[in-house]
């Protein structure tokens, strides 16, 4: 099988295309798995006991079965219950949805590592409950909390492709749609790969420097 | 609910598939995770850097995108794997790149004093490795290999794509048989959840075994 620069040319564009739309996915997937997982490590604190046992649960859920039935979930079970959602829409909220599981523990992690001295200190410096929050626990519950949430953007940047199984049409899906009315695997595929590749390699080189940058600062 | 119990042998193969699929991969990407790993701390440069080639290529491009490659452009090279073997390729070459990270790190976590202990001792590299370090080492991978049996079965539902009568599979010959949603995907996430559970009961309980009557620290989860 010989590779032939004419169809990697061809299906340039289409997979300039897609990439962006993954790009968008992974985005705006993570806004969403960053918000929900705020809220989910929250609930997981929570002082009742039936409160943090079911947030605990319905999040084990999630993140013990798969992302794709998952989204299959949201895009074929929801248009029955009334509620439809576009492709791209269904996928963002599956993938934030299901990332957000892991986040929650990153947020829980990195909020329970303040030591409790220093929620003591801010009690009997009389601070308010924001003030504790806003000057004593999030300036050092955030920056160890940086690192791994960026390696779970690269991580669901790595799973946008399950976006195709429900029709959106990101990178992988432009490369499998070209690919199928062409019968060209070759070149899309390694494109794709290629693709995932630029992005990956580098992110995670930053997302090391980033650990080295705060582990020095702890 | 009476058409998922009329369709339960479909769901019972499409489980069994599943749990082939994820064991099948998991023994592949152990392997994988062992010879990346220990490749990574090899003396000779070349080694150490087509292990990080590895590595990169592996965690670096899609799942899905490595299972279409099987599947696809192999066959365009004369390679032709039946789907089962390029899910089980697929999953463990990607697994493996992520358990050679934590193989590393565990090796690399033994005290140093143990490396120069068993130097003083004149072993061999092998007995050095064999006896002392890895002995040492593998109660610290296993949290972490646990929580990658958990994404691997969960990568085993990707398989599906290339036509691997998994779970997913027939959860979506159910659907289009009967035009059900609801019941066929909430029954498969609740297998997905049952299996799931019973893996990571059983690594607890390996964890528990080996880490009996020792010192070491065993890291919670990831």
């Amino acid at each position: 099988m010989e590779w032939s620069w004419s169809v990697a040319y061809d299906v340039m564009p289409r997979l300039a295309a897609g990439l962006i739309v993954t790009v968008q996915a992974t985005l705006v997937g993570a806004l969403v798995a960053y918000v929900l997982g705020l809220a989910l490590a929250i609930l997981k604190m929570s002082p009742y006991r039936l409160v943090a046992w079911s947030s605990y649960w319905s999040s084990e859920f999630v993140r013990r079965t798969p992302l794709l039935v998952q989204l299959y979930f949201l895009f074929y079970v929801l248009p029955d219950l009334g509620i439809f959602l576009e492709p791209f829409a269904a996928g963002v909220i599956g993938l934030g949805l299901h990332f957000s599981t892991y986040t929650s523990e990153v947020f829980r992690a990195g909020i329970e590592n303040v030591p409790k001295g220093q929620w003591e200190a801010a009690r009997s410096l009389n601070y308010s409950t924001i003030q504790t929050w806003r000057h004593v626990v999030l300036p050092q519950a955030i920056p160890p909390m940086i690192p791994p949430l960026a390696n779970y953007l690269i991580t669901m940047f790595k799973e946008t492709p399950l976006l195709a199984a429900i029709t959106v049409v990101e990178l992988f899906n432009a490369a499998n749609i070209y690919s199928n009315s062409h019968y060209k695997y070759l070149e899309p595929m390694t494109l794709v790969g290629t693709f995932f590749l630029l992005v990956s390699i580098p992110a995670a080189a930053l997302a090391i420097r980033l650990e080295n940058a705060f582990r020095r600062k702890a | 609910m009476d058409a998922v119990l009329e369709y339960a042998p479909l769901l019972w193969r499409g489980t069994v598939t599943t749990v082939e699929l994820t064991l099948a991969s998991a023994a592949l990407a152990l392997v994988i995770s062992f010879v990346v790993g220990l490749a990574r701390l090899s003396p000779y440069r070349a080694v150490r850097w087509l292990a990080i080639v590895y590595l990169e290529f592996f965690r670096g491009t899609s799942a899905l995108v490595q299972l279409f490659f099987m599947y696809f452009v192999l066959p365009l090279w004369g390679i032709f794997l039946p789907p089962i073997l390029a899910g089980i390729i697929a999953c463990g070459c990607n697994l493996g790149s992520y358990g050679s990270e934590v193989v590393r790190g565990a090796l690399q976590s033994v005290a140093k004093q143990q490396h120069e202990a068993a130097i003083a001792l004149n072993y061999t590299t092998y007995q050095r490795y064999r006896y002392v370090l890895i002995p040492q080492a593998i109660p610290m991978m296993l949290p972490s290999f646990g929580n990658l049996l958990i994404e691997l079965l969960k990568l085993t539902a990707v398989t599906s794509l290339i036509t691997i009568n998994d779970l997913t599979y027939m959860s979506q010959i159910i659907r289009a048989q009967t035009a059900l949603t609801l019941e066929p995907f909430l029954a498969i996430l609740v297998i997905y959840f049952l299996i799931s559970t019973v893996l990571i009961g059983g690594m607890k309980w390996i964890e528990r075994r080996t880490s009996k009557g020792r010192n070491t620290i065993v890291r919670q989860g990831a």
